[in-house]
């Protein structure tokens, strides 16, 4: 016995999907996490929130009991973890016996937060009912930089101490730091601010331009410059803090050759379910205009990832167009994000713009790089009201 | 800096973490290791060590049941399952049994 190992880690969210029970069209198995984003309320305003631009309002959240409902079935058809997120997932007031569920059905729950509406008891509360795992969100290394991208003052200081509180209760923690044009230049204090607060992991995660983000992006976006000094320093940070604190690193695709392979695959490993209970292909799913959603409030979440039209339209390899359909990496991205697709060509189905082959690429590229240089600093926040201008 | 990591050595107690969940996943009919937002699939020979990894045993107790147990080389297991636990301890998913064992 000599071969002992592990297969090597995976994301639960993004790879991996086992092949579970055979189903009729297409053997696509039940992805193993699913993200729950349960409500779209949230103090903070953070000008890439990755909700929708039209955010969905307290009274058509689903209730405790349908959320319930959801987790017993999301467990009894293979679901293995769940993401608590939003909006804030600490808005909701039942969120502590929504996590007692979770744990009473078998499901490894992770919550995903912005942290600033937690007490210590409540946290200690969630822990109690099982809650695995901990992520808070940073916009910065300082307050002052911090809080005007949350627009949220206080913001930063109420984080670090959720971040302590949560490793004194003995939960891991992830810090995931959205990185921009406006605050690339702390990711080293970003980095060591993980380390000094105990993280196990380090999300680096480069804005992706969609909804909010897209309205942004020429106050976001990176220059070319900053982005080689960004991965030059995360690659350090990986090797010098191995086995102290993992980095996982999300690269802006603007400025890469070749397309991410989104969502591991439209309809492939991934789906989540919005406050009000529609079961969505990836988060931005509903940026692309014209297509509907089904709820859970209709059909079997099974039902819905095996059949509904909204998952299998861009399955596989049948809907590419060229370049795509004759491209030999077609099978390693599946052409790249379908909501980029459409933001930037206006068909879900084109080639995705960050691909070097796609005939946009070089206009997307340089609109890239004159708005990391003269794009205005001003946000546009997120919020119920479409947005509001900073300083306006 | 945080000093987190766990060396494994044959005297080293281990334990898995509270974040870190061993469970038999019905539906794809396999073991896994559950960590924060991601899935780990051990084999079974790493289940097996993992399973007598209580907080109780020492690394070198769960290298003689294992040699015990299949007539192995004790030497040849114990390098496999101290590589093993190391790499589970990198990724962030071993914990070391405090003094006092339950």
């Amino acid at each position: 016995m000599s071969e002992l190992h592990l297969d090597d880690t995976t994301r639960a969210g993004e790879t991996a999907a086992a092949s579970a029970q055979p189903s009729v069209a297409q053997s696509y198995g039940i992805p193993l996490a699913v993200l729950l984003e349960v409500t779209h309320r949230c103090p903070l305003q953070c000008p890439y929130c990755s909700n929708p631009l039209e955010l969905e309002r307290a009274g058509a959240e689903l209730t405790t009991d349908e959320w319930k409902h959801v987790l017993s079935e999301l467990a009894s058809i293979g679901v293995l973890q769940v993401h608590f997120s939003g909006g804030e997932p600490t808005a909701r007031k039942d969120l502590v016996e929504l996590v007692q569920h979770a744990t009473d059905v078998g499901l490894y729950t992770n919550l995903i937060t912005s942290a600033v509406l937690l007490t210590r008891e409540r946290l200690a509360a969630l822990a109690d009912a099982g809650l695995a795992h901990v992520q808070i969100s940073f916009q910065g290394s300082e307050p002052q930089i911090a809080d005007r991208v949350g627009g949220f003052a206080g913001g930063h200081a109420k984080k670090l101490e959720v971040a302590r509180w949560t490793r004194e209760l003995d939960l891991p923690l992830t810090v995931n730091a959205v990185m921009h044009r406006q605050n690339l230049h702390l990711l080293p204090d970003i980095i060591e601010m993980a380390v000094a607060l105990d993280a196990d992991r380090l999300e680096v995660a480069n804005v992706q331009y969609y909804g909010w983000a897209l309205k942004n992006r020429a106050a976001l976006m990176p220059t070319l410059q900053q982005i080689e000094d960004c991965t030059a320093i995360v690659e350090a940070a990986q090797q010098r803090l191995k086995g102290v604190l993992t980095i996982d690193y999300v690269v802006p695709d603007y400025y890469a050759l070749r397309p991410k392979k989104c969502m591991g695959g439209w309809g492939s490993q991934f789906f989540n379910i919005s406050p009000s209970g529609k079961v969505l292909p990836c988060h931005a799913a509903e940026t692309i205009t014209g297509r509907e959603f089904p709820s859970v409030r209709d059909a079997s979440i099974a039902q819905i990832w095996r059949e509904a039209e909204a998952f299998n339209r861009y399955r596989g390899t049948g809907w590419m167009q060229e370049p795509c359909a004759s491209c030999a990496f077609k099978e390693i991205d599946f052409g790249g994000c379908r909501c980029q697709a459409f933001a930037l060509t206006g068909d879900a189905a084109a080639t995705d713009p960050a691909c070097a082959l796609s005939p946009l690429h070089e206009r997307i590229f340089k609109t890239a790089e004159s708005e990391a240089e003269t794009g205005s600093d001003r946000f546009l926040y997120r919020n119920f009201a479409g947005g509001t201008v900073e300083g306006a | 800096m945080a000093p987190r990591r766990v060396e494994v050595s044959e005297t080293t107690r281990p334990v898995l973490p509270r974040h870190a969940r061993l469970k038999f996943d019905e539906t794809r009919q396999r073991w896994v290791i559950l960590a924060p937002e991601r899935v780990l699939a051990p084999d079974e020979i790493a289940v097996e060590i993992l399973q007598l990894c209580d907080g109780a045993r020492a690394v070198a107790d769960i290298v003689d049941v294992l040699a015990a147990k299949y007539a192995a080389d004790r030497g040849e297991i114990g390098a496999d399952v101290v590589a093993m636990l190391q790499d589970l301890a990198d990724k962030g998913f071993l914990a070391e049994a405090k003094e006092k064992t339950p």
